[in-house]
């Protein structure tokens, strides 16, 4: 054991202890990472942390609907506040700290000019319902985007107001819905949906009343042609495909499954959520698509914030255009004006999917996002996209199982667990390895049609150095697991702000709120 | 491009340890009809400075609400939000981190949301809130489809103050799903109208309050009408800040509540992203809609959350999930969050009753007003106004003197015969002088 002195007498290098299994702090907390509580559980019962005039509460006009309950919400003042806070953002993982390779999920960077040009006043201070006439940037912003969005997909028209990926293929579905129903044609009561989509495909499809049949896959992890032409038929309302798919893999036939879908008088959903794969280099609307959501929060940058929000525009053809939801955007002589209602040239819209206008705060990001890139700077992202996940696939294939081996992927690697066989570790232990070594794990489990999946994304936005960092980090791993490491693995993580969390015990006996323990409002431990 | 680190030495290299020749390889199956050779015909790669300088010429063209004497309310509200909101929610860790899926470097995040269940179901006076929805009219949207499925009943009423933005997305969704929906016509003070409609299909009744109009209403009488059919009662409030004042739903018999949270934390952003509360009843748990956080323990025993559950959720249940919401509203949930425990009950109650105050000067101001008649006769921070002509048009010319008064009803809903009446709100940013201007500038209007 060596303990390097400096003039003081403060050892500066740390003793050689085994970090794991023989040290506990005691107050419970991990060097810089607090043991931080609950707001409930800091007294801050008689505390605020804002200063407000004292008014004369004249509250006579309501008698008995005023509120005489405590209602047991807790205050901090403002340094505490900041300090619950910070100390709580440090048990995060975050794209801003390392290579964050979520399959589907497309975690790349989040410009900060985007957040400072949604935080304009002229932007952030608008009142959804004020004048028109005081809007008229907004609205223009919002043509802007529309704008972008057609042009990159190749489509005639745009509904922005859809609230994310999933409230997107709602909004498809039910321009599907119409658009069937406008024909007369209410017999179409099934959706066909590969077994490999998101769950949100087949959600959404029995949230508008359809039932779900799922289509095969083959063997290369595509639709399989011959089942879909054997699925459809006059009972099919619509298709959804994912394209690039969920196994990050570009739909080869995309353009004879449109063709099949429109012989059968049925529509073409498109999920994009994996739409940074292709932008600027192929338009949707050529492949045959009736609808499309753009996941802003994925392809254009808008920041994931812990699970939301997000923006789900949908993309939609000629056929689906007249049935969109309102409002939207429209421009006459002397500038703006939004449409709200189903009437004039609304008359077919299916309706209004939410209170307002949809999520102005992601289209100004998005959009200064588009702006920054340019239609050539769009295009180099998705090859770099692809490149960087080729490159991931290429450097980690000779030592896990690629679920799909021949040829290129697009913007996501995809791993099979056939490479652990026989070590006794899975890919949840594999992912659990990971952390420790400073990564978030890959998507795991997902898409369901590959055993033990591990999908990984690493965007555009990693350099070469950060890729190799992370391919050195897996290989190393990989050796590990094939060594029989298996505590490695197993126990992992070790040095996480948290060990591995039972969730089975959060299910079986759920405790969604806090509560105050049995005689004190506090929850002494 | 700043946004890529690659450089071209990099790609090259790259390629060739994937033993590609170009990045065309790459892109071999997309079909050749379908390959673009050119860039798309949008314009060319912009600089900070550039983008800066056009997106602030767009945002000059709008009349920013803190720029001018302002009234508007219906749905969206603005309040003064503390500095450090702003400050917390573009800490990187929470800004751009993803849904907490691996809770073991996730736990900031997931004590947020834990905390944020807790407030809100504390806040709406239930038993069990969830992690956000996308805003409080897709959060009554889905509490009109769990309804549906808890009673296996078919049918909703809504009541005569329910937002019309909020009725017509029930609507929307409700009709794809084969319920029936009765929407009583639009009426300042008239709930309690719901009980006359409920029949042995109800399988929920949607009242609002304080309602579109700003009344408040004791809806205790009404839940036990709905309760007695063997419905549910759904209460909405576009106005979370009232809870500081008034009653919560819960105390007054509510079974499901949703929401709008923007009120606390959140900017009004020309109408989103906003917060969808959902909260319910602790035995409908398993029925709700959207993410749960709950409490668990690590592989030392110490306390952590996870996300829980998921079983009632598509990634789990696909075709017989609850609802096929995925990505919600995280980061607009961590702005109510640290807002709230800014606030706290002491700090709530205080704004909440600066905005009564404010509101009573408003009505009484107006009242003043010839030709103006109140028609709100109870409410916390929105009162509804009689106009002797349409309010569209007056609300046009005030804003062109730079006062914006209000929100005109037609607006929401121009079927409903009250084009003379304007929703005007006051919170705690509307000033005494403001209320000056207001009326001296109506009664200028109006005497014209
Ligand atoms: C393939 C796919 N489809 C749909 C979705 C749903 O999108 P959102 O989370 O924005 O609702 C996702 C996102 O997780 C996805 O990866």
């Amino acid at each position: 054991m060596s303990s390097s002195m400096n003039t003081v007498g403060r050892p500066t290098a740390p003793t050689e202890v085994d970090p794991i299994h023989g040290f506990q702090s005691l107050t419970g907390g991990r060097g810089l990472l607090q043991d931080e509580p609950l707001i409930f559980e800091m007294d801050g019962w008689d505390k605020t942390g804002v200063d407000v005039p004292d008014a004369d509460l004249d509250a006579s006009d309501l008698g008995a609907l005023v509120r005489r309950d405590p209602i047991g919400l807790p205050g901090l003042s403002e340094p505490e506040t900041m300090r619950h806070y910070v100390r709580l953002s440090q048990k995060n993982h975050a794209i801003d700290l390392a290579l964050y390779p979520l399959g589907s999920c497309t975690m790349k960077h989040n410009p900060r000019l985007n957040e400072k040009m949604a935080r304009l006043p002229g932007f952030s201070d608008i009142h959804p319902l004020q004048p028109q006439s005081t809007v008229q940037g907004a609205l223009a912003l919002m043509d802007r985007l529309a704008h972008w969005l057609k042009t990159l997909t190749g489509m005639p028209a745009v509904a922005l107001s859809p609230k994310a990926g999933a409230h997107g293929e709602l909004c498809g579905l039910l321009a599907i819905h119409a658009a069937h129903d406008a024909k007369g044609d209410h017999a179409r009561r099934v959706v066909l949906v590969p077994t490999s989509a998101h769950g949100t495909n087949p959600a959404t499809a029995a949230f508008v009343g359809y039932s779900v049949r799922e289509i095969a896959q083959t063997a290369d992890g595509r639709v399989d042609l011959q089942d879909l032409k054997a699925k459809l038929g006059p009972d099919v309302a619509a298709i959804m495909v994912t394209n690039p798919n969920t196994c990050g893999l570009f739909e080869r036939d995309i353009v004879e499954i449109a063709r099949l879908t429109h012989e059968a008088g049925a529509y073409f959903y498109c999920d994009g959520a994996n739409f940074n794969a292709i932008v600027g280099r192929v338009r949707p609307g050529d492949l045959g698509v009736d609808a499309m959501h753009i996941n802003l929060h994925k392809t254009f940058s808008t920041p994931h914030g812990g699970g939301g929000p997000g923006a789900g525009p949908v993309v939609l053809s000629e056929a689906l255009a007249p049935f969109a939801p309102t409002p939207w955007v429209v421009s006459h002589e002397d500038g703006f004006r939004l449409v709200e209602f189903e009437e004039g040239e609304a008359v077919q819209s299916f309706g209004r999917m939410n209170a307002f206008h949809g999520q102005m705060g992601m289209y100004v990001r998005a959009l200064t996002y588009m702006m920054s890139h340019g239609s050539d700077g769009l295009r180099q992202v998705a090859e770099d996209a692809v490149l960087n996940a080729n490159y991931i696939k290429a450097r980690l294939s000779d030592v896990m199982s690629p679920a799909f081996p021949d040829g290129p992927c697009m913007h996501e690697a995809l791993f099979d667990d056939r490479w652990l066989e026989g070590t006794g570790i899975t890919t949840l232990d594999f992912a659990k390895a990971m952390i420790d070594e400073g990564f978030h794990p890959m998507t795991m489990y997902f898409p369901l049609v590959v055993h033990g999946a591990m999908l990984i994304e690493p965007t555009e936005t990693e350099s070469r150095i950060e890729l190799d960092r992370f391919i050195e980090a897996l290989r190393a791993l990989a050796g590990a697991a094939r060594a029989g490491e298996v505590d490695r693995f197993k126990g992992a993580p070790y040095l996480a702000p948290m060990r591995r969390l039972d969730e089975t015990q959060a299910a079986r006996q759920p405790r969604l709120s806090w509560k105050a323990r049995e005689g004190s409002n506090l929850a002494a431990e | 491009m700043r946004y890529l680190p690659l450089t071209a030495d990099d790609r090259r290299s790259m390629l060739s340890a994937i033993g590609a020749k170009s990045i065309d390889d790459l892109f071999v199956d997309v079909p050749l009809s379908a390959r673009r050779d050119g860039v798309v015909d949008l314009p060319k790669v912009m600089g900070e400075l550039e983008v800066e300088r056009e997106l602030s010429a767009l945002a000059a063209r709008n009349k920013p609400a803190g720029s001018v004497p302002f009234f508007c309310g219906a749905g969206a509200y603005r309040h003064h939000v503390p500095a450090t909101v702003d400050h917390v929610i573009q800490r990187s860790e929470f800004l751009t981190s993803y849904t907490p899926y691996q809770p073991e470097i996730a736990q900031g995040t997931l004590q947020v949301l834990f905390e944020f269940q807790t407030q809100v179901a504390r806040l709406t006076g239930m038993e069990v809130a969830n992690a956000s929805m996308y805003d409080g009219s897709t959060a009554a949207a889905e509490a009109v489809l769990m309804a549906s499925r808890v009673t296996r009943r078919t049918r909703a009423v809504l009541s005569p103050g329910l937002h019309p933005h909020y009725v017509h997305s029930i609507e929307t969704l409700a009709h794809a799903t084969s319920i029936q929906t009765e929407r009583l016509r639009p009426a300042v003070d008239a709930e309690a109208d719901v009980i006359e409609a409920i029949d042995a299909n109800t399988a929920c009744v949607v009242v609002q309050t304080p309602n579109v109009f700003g009344t408040a209403t004791d809806v205790t009488r009404i839940a036990e009408a709905v309760h007695a059919a063997g419905a549910l009662l759904i209460v909405v409030t576009t106005e979370v800040m009232s809870l500081g004042l008034l009653k919560s739903p819960g105390e007054m018999g509510a079974d499901i509540v949703a929401a709008e949270g923007q009120s606390i934390g959140n900017a009004l952003n020309f109408g989103g992203p906003y917060v969808g509360l959902f909260a319910a009843r602790e035995k409908l748990t398993r029925q709700m809609p959207g993410r749960l956080c709950g409490e668990t323990v690590d592989a030392e025993g110490r306390r952590g959350f996870v996300l829980t559950l998921s079983t009632r959720e598509q990634h789990i249940r696909r075709d017989k999930a609850t609802s096929n919401i995925c990505t919600n509203s995280g980061l607009c949930a961590l702005a109510f969050n640290i807002h709230m425990s800014l606030l706290g009950e002491k700090g709530l109650r205080k704004v909440a009753a600066v905005n009564h105050a404010q509101a009573r000067k408003t009505r009484d101001a107006l009242a003043a007003v010839p030709g103006v008649e109140v028609l709100t006769p109870r409410f916390f921070n929105e009162i509804a106004v009689r106009l002797p002509r349409p309010a569209e048009q007056v609300v046009q010319v005030l804003a062109d003197h730079n006062i914006i008064a209000g929100v005109p009803f037609s607006r929401l809903d121009p079927e409903a015969g009250m084009d003379d009446v304007l929703l005007v709100a006051a919170t705690e940013i509307v000033t005494d002088h403001d209320i000056k201007l207001l009326a001296m500038a109506l009664s200028k209007v109006l005497s014209a």
